[in-house]
């Protein structure tokens, strides 16, 4: 399978891919790792006219610690990410569910940057994203600005990114203390999740994200609700699929994808030692 | 666009257009067969080539990406017609039946051990997923492969 045509634009800073989106608007994809994008070309699932390859923006891949969080850039790795000793330490959550994205092939090619900012509500980090409450960072032709990761997405494979934006930071609250858990229920190694779900407990206050039981990444508000009144794990996890609206597939419908919410939001919980 | 690689040290520039995979680059442009294609959808691993020393797979990324890289395919692995051990160690164990996976399954062996050199054989299931053999010859795969760290400690 070859992907339709399309003008190629290598960016050598970020300057110049916001540069290309500017000219090109919504013609243009940005291509970072592309293990989301080129396949869904090759489907002809998408078609751009412009490809802006910001694969080789360097200086947007780091893992800094910044005082109370870490700031990720946006074109750093996923193997970049699961081995580093600063996010294994300080957000052991990302770390392990990064882990669990795609397989090793992938992990070398694909970015942190472009899993969260293409959106799959079937993909596992924008789960520990809502979990951790992340704060992005999108540059634009009028300067920076910090996105909340719950305003962040805002349709199927849609997001708060504007035409002319490119996603640059990605900020995780440090927890180097917390207690969590990442469940990922799929049938045969490396597949999406039928459903996933990342839970985190720090000093007390619970995160949980959802993935695969919305058309966009969604947080289990109720479950969430559940602990801060005091309900114990299994309680707590009852409330996992309220509020959800699951896709239907080859692999599960709704009310199954609703079982296995609750299921795997209880193993979760409990791994966090709830 | 112009693109300019080496692979097996070899240095390779050749004009293409930008929608062309890096495997039907390696493969129909350069000659170099070695690399299959399996599925075409980045999950059999099949066309698993090494890009900067780290395994990647070929059908999921544009030629252009790899301009300026230095890229491995099977046929790099030997040393003349001395076989790398990992190829030497499926040999040894039959770690092949209808040979089609085992291009992508040496070379995703190779960068597998090459991140971790003493693996569990948990540890080489799980970092083989990103691999299918259709002739379910797993045992043996994974036998080889810790036959290989084996011999390399």
């Amino acid at each position: 399978m070859i992907p339709a045509a399309f003008d190629y634009i290598r960016a050598g800073s970020a300057e110049e891919a916001l540069a290309a989106l500017a000219e090109h608007g919504d013609e243009a994809k940005l291509l970072a790792g592309g293990h989301s994008l080129l396949p869904l070309m090759k489907l002809r699932l998408a078609t751009p006219a412009v490809l802006v390859d910001i694969g080789r923006l360097d200086d947007l891949s780091y893992i800094n610690d910044a005082g109370d969080h870490l700031a990720i850039g946006a074109l750093t790795r996923h193997r970049d990410v699961e081995t580093s000793e600063l996010v294994q330490s300080q957000a052991g959550l990302l770390a392990e569910a990064t882990s669990h994205v795609g397989d090793p092939q992938v992990r070398h090619r694909g970015t942190i940057g472009g899993s969260i900012a293409h959106g799959d509500p079937a993909s596992d980090l924008p789960s520990v994203m809502l979990a951790m409450r992340a704060t992005l960072v999108a540059r634009g032709p009028s300067g920076e600005r910090e996105i909340s990761i719950d305003d962040f997405f805002t349709g199927f494979l849609e997001t708060a990114l504007g035409d002319d934006e490119l996603l640059t930071e990605i900020r995780v609250p440090k927890m180097p203390d917390a207690t969590w858990g990442f469940q990922k229920f799929n049938r045969r190694a490396q597949d999406w999740a039928i459903v996933g779900v990342s839970a985190i407990v720090d000093n007390g206050s619970a995160g949980v994200g959802l993935v695969n039981m919305d058309s966009i990444p969604i947080r289990a508000a109720g479950v969430e609700a559940a602990l801060a009144g005091g309900a114990g794990a299994s309680d707590a996890a009852e409330a996992a699929a309220e509020g959800t609206n699951p896709p239907s597939d080859l692999n599960a419908g709704p009310e199954y994808r609703e079982h296995l919410a609750r299921v795997l939001t209880r193993r979760a919980l409990e791994a966090a030692g709830r | 666009m112009e693109v300019t690689v080496t692979i097996n040290g070899d240095s390779h520039t050749h004009d293409v257009e930008p929608r062309t995979l890096l495997v039907h680059y390696i493969r129909d442009v350069v000659g170099l067969t070695g690399t299959n294609i399996g599925c075409d959808t980045s999950s059999c691993g099949a066309c698993t080539i090494h890009v900067n020393g780290e395994s990647v797979k070929s059908c999921t990324m544009l030629a252009v990406q790899a301009d300026g890289q230095d890229l491995l395919t099977i046929e790099g692995l030997a040393d003349g017609d001395v076989l790398h051990p990992m190829q030497e160690s499926f040999r040894q164990c039959h770690a092949l039946q209808c040979g089609y996976c085992t291009p992508g399954m040496v070379m995703a062996a190779v960068s597998l051990l090459d991140e971790n050199p003493d693996p569990t054989e948990r540890e080489v299931r799980i970092g083989l997923e990103g691999n299918l053999c259709r002739c379910t010859g797993y045992h043996n795969i994974v036998k080889a492969v810790l036959h290989c760290a084996e011999a390399s400690s």
